[in-house]
């Protein structure tokens, strides 16, 4: 323990050079990450505390001491996101993460539950806090808020600003520091106020850390093709010669008016690599890379294409040429809500 | 001793006419047996404008038959003219407001109000949180078990009240679905979620039923149906049931739940009258009983 190096008390004094926040579901991702350039990693502990609770991803209490270890040597930070809303009557869990996350010397904790925040705000003073997305803080007053009530220093902005709103919050929450999602899954209703999941298959990103579960996903083939399931309901159908994906209840295909479409999103990917110039200027401290549930190619190649991405922009170069079609989700990607028209 | 559970009549969160919504306050006040009833946008600030000249009548006639009346908040607030409107709605004199955003709650000041069913209170810290806060009374999430429900409400001298009727609000985005199913933006929706004054219907591609559109806000196809599950809620300790107004009669959908809380009509005999008042109405009880919310599980199951 003596030999891990304290947190720094901010990780930016200045907002010139925002961060790079990479995910890592396992020990493997969270050194490929901090080999491939990240300035900080997210994880959660492998339990319904942490918004991705797959099966066989996340981190013990072992391999989060020794993650931590491995990236303060290098000169990066972890993050440990405890971002869902404890159970009624049963909060130890979310207490224990709280407390370890502190112990093991976590450089913050990134909660959504106000109970939780509160209780981390006031046992474990020394720990600094990030509000999740998962906590839905979509304007000043509400950042505020938790920053004034219990110390938050930065927050997670959810998909739901464009970015000339994200430059005029940024100057009227200061010192609190933002954090944006650059690239990756993409979540179209504002992130924890969503029970979607749970209207289908009875789980649900706030309680139970998942969204659209695997356990009750279902391919079914038929003689037009594939039709893709989720808790009974069909979510897709895909002909033969179109590659079946994931039944993400949001990026289903459905009718309404008597047409069909992908009314909420199609399956896509967030991409803002081309964007980075635009949120570097809006005040942004911190850019968030999703997919704690990606493998370790995935976490390299994302990373060092933001790695450059942001290096470039710093040093006042172009932006580099980085095709990253082959990891977004069939092929397509979008900048979401960050420019007004995906509205 | 317990105290009779109470019925709120929540906000109207479709884009109903204001000649319609007024109208429909108006027969709230005179004929229906609820203690509560909200007004206000909750959903899309773009609709705000339309009702705001007739709230002081409907705020005083509703007032003036004995309701007790609650503004709601906007549940996402992101834009200037948003954030505005929550400061003047936190600064409202005489009246409750319910906050459904945390930035209306902070700015209470202490002073009481509801804590709405779109803030996230899934435990007793949170609850105490908003408590210290000055919430008065909480209405819970609809993902909650009975159980969670239970344990909330045993945990505080605050009234807690349950989603009991109607479609239940699932999500909010910036996006305008209703706008973006009839190939609009959201800038020039051209107010298309007024066509469809229970929501829009959502099916998917095996014409099962499955979700409704209200502009910015995804809803359960389902309709929400608790009665044959209030009064084991009130006995266990919850004190007051939301009933979400859609264009069913709502003065005798409140009735049948004030029959079946006071013991006089049994729940059987409710359900089969709540089914003939709601035509076409596929109803749901899921997350009370632990369940993916739009089943419907029967009692005794």
């Amino acid at each position: 323990m003596a030999s891990l190096p304290s947190p720094s008390p901010s990780t930016s004094t200045s907002s010139t050079r925002p961060e790079l926040v990479c995910p890592a579901g396992t020990p493997a991702a969270l050194r490929s990450a901090v080999d491939a350039g990240a300035d900080c990693v997210y994880v959660g502990f492998r339990d319904e505390t942490n918004a991705r609770n797959f099966p066989g991803l996340n981190f013990n209490r072992k391999e989060l001491g020794e993650g931590i270890a491995y990236a303060h040597e290098r000169g990066a930070k972890v993050l440990v996101a405890i971002n869902t809303f404890p159970r009624a009557g049963q909060p130890e869990i979310w207490h224990q993460a709280v407390a370890d996350a502190a112990k093991l010397k976590a450089d913050a904790a990134i909660l959504a539950d106000i109970g939780l925040i509160e209780h981390a705000h006031r046992t474990h003073p020394e720990l600094r806090l990030h509000l999740s997305v998962q906590a839905a803080a979509s304007n000043p007053d509400a950042i505020r808020f938790y920053a004034e009530r219990f110390g938050v220093r930065r927050v997670v902005l959810p998909r739901v600003l464009t970015v000339q709103e994200i430059a005029a919050l940024n100057p009227r929450i200061a010192p609190v520091e933002t954090e944006v999602f650059v690239f990756g899954g993409l979540c179209v209703m504002a992130e924890g106020r969503c029970a979607l999941s749970s209207y289908v298959t009875g789980q649900s990103p706030n309680m139970n850390g998942v969204c659209s579960p695997a356990g009750e996903v279902r391919y079914t083939e038929t003689s037009q093709g594939i039709t893709s399931e989720l808790g009974g309901f069909t979510i897709n159908k895909f002909a033969h010669d179109e590659a079946a994906g994931y039944p993400t209840l949001c990026k289903g295909r459905f009718i309404a008016h008597d047409k069909a479409s992908y009314l909420f999103e199609e399956p896509t990917s967030l991409n803002t690599l081309t964007m980075l110039p635009d949120l570097i200027k809006a005040g942004v401290t911190a850019f968030k890379i999703e997919g704690r549930q990606r493998g370790r190619a995935y976490v390299a190649a994302v990373v060092q294409a933001f790695r450059a991405g942001v290096d470039a922009v710093m040093a006042g170069k172009p932006l580099p040429d980085i095709d990253l079609d082959r990891i977004t989700e069939g092929g397509k990607q979008t900048t979401g809500a960050y420019e007004k028209a995906w509205r | 001793m317990t105290t009779t559970p109470k019925l709120t009549l929540g906000p109207v969160l479709f884009n109903w006419k204001p000649e319609v919504l007024r109208d429909f306050y108006f027969r709230m006040a005179d004929e229906a047996d609820v203690d509560s009833v909200h007004v206000g946008e909750v959903v899309c600030s773009k609709r705000t404008p339309f009702f705001e000249p007739f709230i002081p009548e409907v705020v005083e006639r509703l007032t003036a038959a004995g309701k007790e009346v609650v503004l709601s908040s906007l549940a996402l607030i992101m834009s200037d003219r948003e954030i505005a409107q929550a400061r003047d709605l936190a600064q409202s004199d005489g009246i409750l407001v319910e906050a459904n955003d945390i930035s209306v709650a902070a700015q209470m000041n202490g002073r009481p109000f509801v804590a709405g069913p779109l803030l996230n209170i899934y435990n007793e810290g949170t609850l105490a949180a908003l408590a210290a806060m000055g919430a008065a009374r909480a209405c819970l999430p609809a993902e909650l078990a009975a159980e969670a429900v239970t344990a909330l409400a045993t945990s505080t001298p605050m009234d807690i009240e349950v989603q009991a009727f109607g479609r239940l609000p699932l999500a909010i985005s910036a996006r305008c679905y209703a706008a973006r199913a009839r190939n609009l933006s959201k800038d020039g929706c051209q107010y298309v979620c007024a066509d469809d004054p229970d929501g829009m219907a959502v099916e998917t591609l095996d014409d099962v039923p499955f979700l409704a559109v209200n502009g910015t806000q995804t809803m359960s196809y389902h309709t929400m149906d608790l009665l044959g599950d209030v009064a084991g809620l009130a006995a266990r300790g919850i004190g007051r049931f939301r009933l979400w107004p859609q264009t069913f009669d709502m003065v005798a959908v409140a009735a049948l739940f004030r029959a079946v809380l006071a013991g006089t009509t049994d729940a059987g005999e409710a359900e089969d009258r709540l089914a003939t008042l709601c035509p076409g109405a596929e109803f749901a009880n899921g997350y009370i009983h632990g369940r993916p919310g739009h089943l419907f599980v029967e009692a005794g199951d």
